[in-house]
């Protein structure tokens, strides 16, 4: 029952930031430079056509009933129209965000297999090589930008190597076949849907982009660790267990881990909601059909609507994931309970 | 302390679990593109499947050419160095079997074939046509200026005479009518399907052919997913021309150059269009693909200066600046020789009647001070020249020669880069002192060129420098209506004179509409448009 109070009252705290969001976006994507109806007549425009865009995309109205109208359709559940795709801008989001969040999980999950261990390892023994290794690992993921990981990790791996498929998106649509969309996260579809060669296909697409967004996430979840644990083996419980006798991998699974987990799981939400938006660069160089990607184009030509949902949802998913975060917190650690 | 490390087997078995998830994916299809398969990866996609809907972009147009069919279409001709290109100068059937034209050229009928079918089903009639024409011209923007660069301005002009003969009727003979029948605008629709979603507030229903298919081209569209492919298939049932080769063409879009070029050297694509000159250049060389490489028509890249803007508006400033461009360094270090020169012609010799045509000008510093000093600026001025960001591959290194130059006569030029959406309006104010653009013409003949970039009377947003110049004005209008061949080209020429000196824009390359394809990948057709044109192509 407790926890169901929890939960209302952080889900209604988050109302007035929508709202705000709401108004920022709205007066955010305006301030953007550039004239879209200019951008759109494009080619041999005239100061008449440039007008009749204006007034077709409802530009020449003024902002209070343009503000009027978008929060009027907000509530009926429509984010209107993106221009530069043509399509509306929630089924563009909706389309798009499965395959942002299949890949920033795939990426996480492989920073979490590869940070945590390593973390924990250093951890317990510093000043090893392993730790030095840790050090270099968290330096490097952190210091090279993501598209020349990405950039490279396909010359190697596809260019020279060619054991990694085609950096064409999530599927190759000329040799597989899509499953029908039931989640969108296509290793997920093409489970139910029994087809083996296209989970196959789809996950080999999904390696290289993954790997290299999650190197790059690597670095913060790996560095908390190693910092969390060196806390939690030096406190006095470590030592009481050591001095007890008791096993060293009890000791560092079960009591210091348990007690350092609240941190990670705190960077891993941070983490998780800062890829799903920053990955722009890696879905370039993979042509993956992702909302980074369609955020920045949507930037680029002044695309109102889409800019606007696009905020909007992240706005939402922050929301959810720090809900998430705290949830799962307290649920772990008693303490976080008795926070206030 | 002992050492633990054989305790520690959970964390060293998630490590090896990463490792091997890193090596090992999946085995890769790595074979060739299926043999009646195309598949073409370009940076853009189309944003509507119709160019008429508002703001529809420039993609849209290649969708047009593939699924919309036109009353008439150019012949093909092969040039000197063993390309095909279309011929501006022959017109072939499309949609229209046959037509006649009135001696005074005033009344065009065209008769339409009988067994021309749209892509469900449907006859294609000539009140379709009627439709699609009247169309284009209530859609205003772009389409509509389009239209009326061939004089079709009003529906009244265009009659079904029967279910098969159509009819168009011009208060003056425009030799533009013609040629502007076979662009991407006056598209054929299907107007019974069209018809049955409009609304009240979308007569012609444009929010519809925005997302669907009304033709009766020779694709038809199997799929689209706005922003990362889209998947044409062959009509079967096409009968304005020999049928495709191509069964299934796929168009995906992907944003990084890297990529596009990579996936093109792997063979796992057929083409891959937009890359930059420096790409080209280098898969040119490397000769594992082919890059053809075909001069535009009627186009021009070029370095603007406002003629309205201090010191610009002095022309002996202009000249200048236009004997301190560092020609050849632009040729090799920021095009990568994808373009021919237009730069260094004979100072003496008349200039031909025709479009492009090189500048007199060429890389003369001492030319350049002594010009500086006769107008007043001994010791040089400050100015701005402003690119567009999303051309910065190469604007920038242009832009930066440009700079590093125009130093050693004393011009201190600070470099601005625009955002894409604001191009066109900072284009459009008409005071950006210096800029890098291009322009070319979708119909090739010089005046028409002069018409949308030097003409103070139109002066439209591709007058960047906002040039005014009633005599030249006097010519381009004077040329449209030229008949006697002589006379033309002796107008043409005259054009040429003026702006070379008065020199509102540095003529700097005509620069190449460049495509790189497999090797066995054949029949590529220049067209005006620059895109790919599907009918054609084959694969051995």
């Amino acid at each position: 029952m407790s926890s169901l109070i929890t939960v209302a009252k952080r889900v209604s705290s988050a109302v007035p930031s929508l709202i705000g969001v709401v108004i920022v976006t709205f007066l955010l994507a305006r301030a953007l430079p550039g004239d879209p109806a200019a951008y759109y007549a494009g080619a041999s425009a005239t100061p008449e056509s440039i007008a009749q865009i204006r007034a077709k995309l409802g530009l020449d109205r003024s902002w209070l009933v343009q503000f009027g109208d978008y929060v009027n359709h907000l509530v009926h559940g429509d984010l209107g129209q993106s221009v530069s795709s043509g399509a509306p801008v929630l089924t563009d989001l909706a389309t798009r965000l499965p395959a942002s969040i299949e890949l920033t999980g795939a990426a996480l999950l492989f920073a979490l297999l590869l940070g945590l261990p390593l973390g924990i390892l250093a951890a317990t023994r510093p000043g090893s090589p392993v730790d030095h290794l840790c050090r270099v690992l968290v330096t490097v993921g952190a210091a090279f930008p993501t598209f020349f990981v990405a950039l490279l990790l396909v010359f190697v791996f596809y260019f020279k190597l060619g054991i990694a498929p085609e950096p064409l998106g999530r599927l190759n649509e000329i040799y597989q076949t899509a499953p029908p969309t039931v989640t969108g996260l296509l290793l997920v579809d093409t489970l139910l849907a029994g087809d083996g060669e296209a989970f196959r296909a789809a996950f080999g697409q999904l390696v290289l982009p993954a790997v290299s967004l999650g190197l790059f996430a690597l670095a913060p979840i790996a560095r908390i660790t190693r910092a969390a644990m060196l806390e939690a083996l030096a406190s006095d419980y470590a030592r009481t267990a050591r001095a007890m006798g008791l096993a060293r991998g009890r000791i560092v699974f079960v009591y210091a881990l348990r007690n350092a987990a609240l941190p990670i799981v705190n960077i891993l939400g941070m983490v998780f909601s800062f890829l799903l938006g920053a990955n722009v660069l890696v879905e370039q160089v993979f042509a993956w059909p992702g909302i980074g990607a369609y955020a920045v184009k949507a930037v680029i030509a002044s695309d109102y609507a889409a800019v606007q949902g696009f905020v909007l949802m992240m706005a939402v998913v922050f929301i959810l994931l720090n809900l998430g975060v705290d949830l799962l917190a307290a649920a772990m650690d008693p303490r976080v309970r008795y926070d206030g | 302390m002992p050492n633990p490390s054989s305790r520690f087997s959970p964390a060293t078995a998630c490590l090896a679990a990463a490792a091997a998830l890193l090596a090992g994916t999946a085995a890769p299809v790595a074979a060739a593109t299926p043999r009646d398969v195309l598949i073409e990866v370009a940076e853009h996609g189309p944003n509507s499947l119709d160019p008429m809907t508002p703001a529809a972009n420039e993609t849209s147009q290649l969708v047009a050419w593939q699924i919309y069919d036109r009353l008439v279409t150019h012949a093909l001709k092969a040039t000197p160095d063993g390309k095909t290109v279309y011929d501006a100068s022959k017109l072939e059937p499309e949609l229209a079997e046959s037509w006649t034209v009135d001696p005074d050229g005033k009344t065009m009928v065209f008769h339409l074939r009988k067994d021309a079918v749209f892509h469900d089903g449907s006859p294609v009639t000539a009140a379709d046509v009627k439709w699609s024409f009247d169309r284009a011209i209530a859609a205003g923007g772009f389409p509509a200026i389009q239209m009326a660069a061939g004089s079709l301005t009003d529906p009244k002009q265009f009659t079904a005479v029967d279910d098969h003969t159509f009819k168009i009727t011009l208060d003056a003979a425009n030799k533009l009518t013609m040629p502007d029948l076979t662009v991407p605008v006056p598209d054929i629709m299907n107007a019974k399907l069209a018809l049955s979603h409009a609304t009240a507030e979308d007569p012609w229903a444009l929010n519809w052919t925005r997302e669907h298919d009304a033709g009766g081209g020779p694709y038809k569209i199997a799929s689209w997913k706005p922003g990362d492919q889209i998947v044409f298939e062959r009509f079967d049932a096409w009968k304005s021309g020999p049928a495709p080769a191509m069964k299934r063409v796929v168009y995906r879009e992907i944003a990084s150059p890297g990529t596009r070029r990579a996936l093109l050297e792997k063979g796992d694509v057929d083409v891959s269009i937009g890359l930059p000159p420096k790409d080209y250049a280098e898969l040119a060389s490397a000769g594992k693909v082919n890059v053809i490489g075909t001069l535009m028509q009627n186009e021009m890249f070029y370095v603007d200066l406002s003629t309205t803007t201090k010191p610009f508006d002095n022309k002996l400033v202009r000249q200048a600046v236009a004997y301190a461009v560092p020609y050849a360094a632009i040729m090799s270090q920021a095009l990568y020789g994808r373009g021919e020169p237009m730069f260094g012609a004979d100072p003496k010799a008349p200039y031909a009647p025709k479009w492009p045509v090189a500048s007199p000008y060429q890389t003369d510093l001492a030319k350049a001070k002594d010009l500086l000093k006769q107008a007043g600026y001994p010791d040089g001025f400050k100015t701005e020249m402003f690119i567009d960001m999303s051309q910065s591959t190469v604007q920038e290194p242009m832009a930066l020669l440009i700079q590093e130059q125009l130093k050693k006569i004393g011009i201190d030029m600070a470099i601005t880069k625009v955002p894409g959406s604001e191009w066109f309006a900072r284009m459009g104010s008409k005071k950006l002192p210096m800029d890098i653009n291009y322009f070319y013409g979708w119909l090739d003949y010089p005046e028409y060129f002069y018409f949308w970039t030097y003409d103070g009377k139109n002066n439209s947003v591709f007058n960047t420098p906002n040039y005014v110049n009633p005599a030249l004005d006097e010519l381009t209008n004077a040329a449209r209506f030229e008949k006697e061949p002589a006379k033309y080209d002796a107008l043409i020429s005259k054009m040429n004179t003026i702006a070379m000196d008065d020199v509102p824009r540095i003529p700097i390359a005509h620069l190449f509409s460049d495509i790189a394809l497999q090797k066995d990948v054949k029949g590529y057709v220049y067209w005006f448009h620059t895109n790919l044109d599907y009918r054609f192509i084959t694969k051995n």
